[in-house]
């Protein structure tokens, strides 16, 4: 079962997406199971990014001195600049070795829109990189010795975040892929994008924890969610199409 | 092979003048030697202003009576953090059209922009934590205007260092051009969050500008100097176009016969 399954994932997806003529949603699932199945190939990689945000975060308070209040009063911060450290190093891998083997050529040959195939990886990314990273967020928390009352805020803002993480990067992924060492470029390029959600998130977070309100940062991030959503594929489409030429 | 000649000739008187213009301005040649004949009077007329704003700046203008001389930074400073915003703005109108109609000028134009934008940034940047150093106590501080310039900052370098990273000429302009525009949706978004950020974490701070009752006497030398400014954005923009396409153009026919022109 195993040997087939890494087969069917090493060859495109060879039914879902040359079929051509079956649905779109077919090709969309078919690519998000094949993303899938070949990251928990690679276990190890898989585990990379986790490992890269537990050790920033554990550094910080070597840095800065273990006083509980200091640690609580810095931990959205970095927690959120953790995670945008972890994405990015995640993030070169996203198209890196289907545009390598030439799969992506294939992809956009395949006659599907481009901007779905760059969705579905987009959501495969974030399950492999961003849930990981929500799901380690409490025991982040308890490090940096974050409020308990704001441990909820904390869990959902990162579950908002990381996907508008994911989205948008994905378009420097895009611009740089073609480029032996794109990584370092990627970094310059998606960090200034990012400012607007670590605000966001670390406000809410910080409310949170002196205890006002912050759903209306809660609903800032939805909408942000909502408008990279619907734009961010199209532009990392454009972007691929771009370095494909 | 007759028809078509008669219909075209036809034709052409209906275009109006504009569009014909703009026409004319996409073709390599016809840019080169236009712009050349018209960058000589932008560098002059940057020249012209730059001496009598400077002067009207310097001299003539008094000492603010709370920021005493170091107020004559602002005449500097204002002008190149408005280019900046400018310069930027303008180059995402340019990715777009380049984008769309896949227009090489446009390309050029537009990585031509980059760096003059970046080093518009840098100045209001260096100008302003300067003029911060007598007036706050500081170089700087995170306000909200030095943090967004900041981070437009780095929106540039990011544009440069993509166009720079990729070797084929057309491809690393139409990825910077996307970049851009990318840029550009986000740069409101930017711009609103860190002014938003900063008043929730530091209260009031100093506000820059001393309200909006500034007296003629300096409001002249500002926008002399920022009409100015357009003008030098304007020289040195077609002067790095000029080399670029020069450079893109290399084996054509027409930059041999501008060679040949200008040897012989």
């Amino acid at each position: 079962m195993t040997i087939e399954a890494s087969i069917d994932a090493g060859g495109a997806a060879s039914t879902g997406i040359e079929a051509g003529a079956g649905s779109m949603n077919k090709a969309f699932f078919a690519l998000l199971r094949r993303d899938l199945l070949l990251a928990f190939r690679r276990r190890t990689e898989l585990l990379f990014p986790v490992i890269f945000l537990l050790v920033v975060i554990s550094l910080f308070p070597l840095g800065i001195g273990p006083s509980p209040q200091l640690l609580a009063r810095i931990a959205p911060g970095v927690i959120w600049i953790a995670a945008l450290l972890a994405t990015v190093i995640s993030l070169d891998g996203l198209f890196r070795s289907d545009f390598e083997d030439g799969t992506l050529e294939q992809f956009v040959l395949s006659g599907h829109p481009l901007t779905l195939i760059a969705l579905a990886k987009i959501v495969a990314h974030w399950l492999v990189a961003g849930l990981p990273l929500v799901l380690l967020s409490p025991l982040l928390a308890i490090w940096m010795n974050l409020p308990l009352d704001s441990l909820g805020v904390m869990i959902v803002t990162l579950a908002l975040g990381t996907p508008i993480l994911s989205l948008i990067g994905s378009i420097g992924v895009g611009l740089t892929i073609s480029l032996k060492r794109g990584g370092q470029l990627l970094s310059l390029l998606v960090f200034p994008l990012y400012v607007p959600i670590l605000i966001i998130a670390t406000a809410a977070v910080m409310a949170a924890s002196d205890g006002l309100p912050y759903t209306a940062f809660l609903g800032l991030l939805v909408a942000g969610l909502i408008t990279s959503l619907t734009l961010a594929p199209f532009a990392a489409a454009a972007a691929l199409k771009i370095s494909l030429s | 092979m007759n028809t078509n000649a008669t219909t075209m000739t036809k034709i052409k008187p209906r275009k109006n003048w504009l569009v014909m213009f703009i026409h004319k301005l996409g073709s390599p040649p016809w840019f080169y030697n236009f712009s050349g004949k018209l960058i000589p009077w932008l560098w002059a007329t940057f020249a012209a202003l730059t001496i009598w704003g400077l002067y009207l700046g310097l001299y003539v203008a008094p000492a603010d009576y709370q920021q005493g001389e170091s107020v004559r930074i602002m005449y500097l400073h204002v002008p190149a953090a408005w280019m900046s915003m400018m310069i930027y703005g303008l180059m995402a109108v340019m990715s777009f059209i380049a984008l769309v109609w896949r227009i090489r000028m446009m390309e050029i134009l537009m990585m031509s922009s980059a760096p003059i934008g970046a080093a518009f940034t840098i100045i209001a940047l260096a100008s302003g934590s300067l003029w911060g150093r007598p007036t706050w106590g500081t170089y700087w501080v995170w306000d909200a205007r030095l943090t967004s310039e900041l981070v437009l900052l780095f929106l540039y370098l990011g544009v440069i260092g993509l166009h720079n990273a990729i070797d084929e000429p057309r491809k690393a302009a139409r990825a910077a051009c996307l970049l851009a525009l990318v840029g550009a949706v986000n740069l409101p978004i930017i711009h609103y969050s860190v002014k938003w950020w900063n008043t929730l974490h530091q209260g009031s701070s100093i506000s820059l500008t001393g309200g909006s009752s500034i007296d003629t006497s300096m409001l002249w030398p500002l926008l002399i100097m920022a009409v100015a400014a357009k003008f030098y954005y304007g020289a040195n923009l077609l002067t790095r176009a000029r080399i670029k396409l020069l450079e893109q153009d290399m084996r054509k026919g027409w930059v041999k016969n501008v060679v040949k022109e200008q040897t012989s």
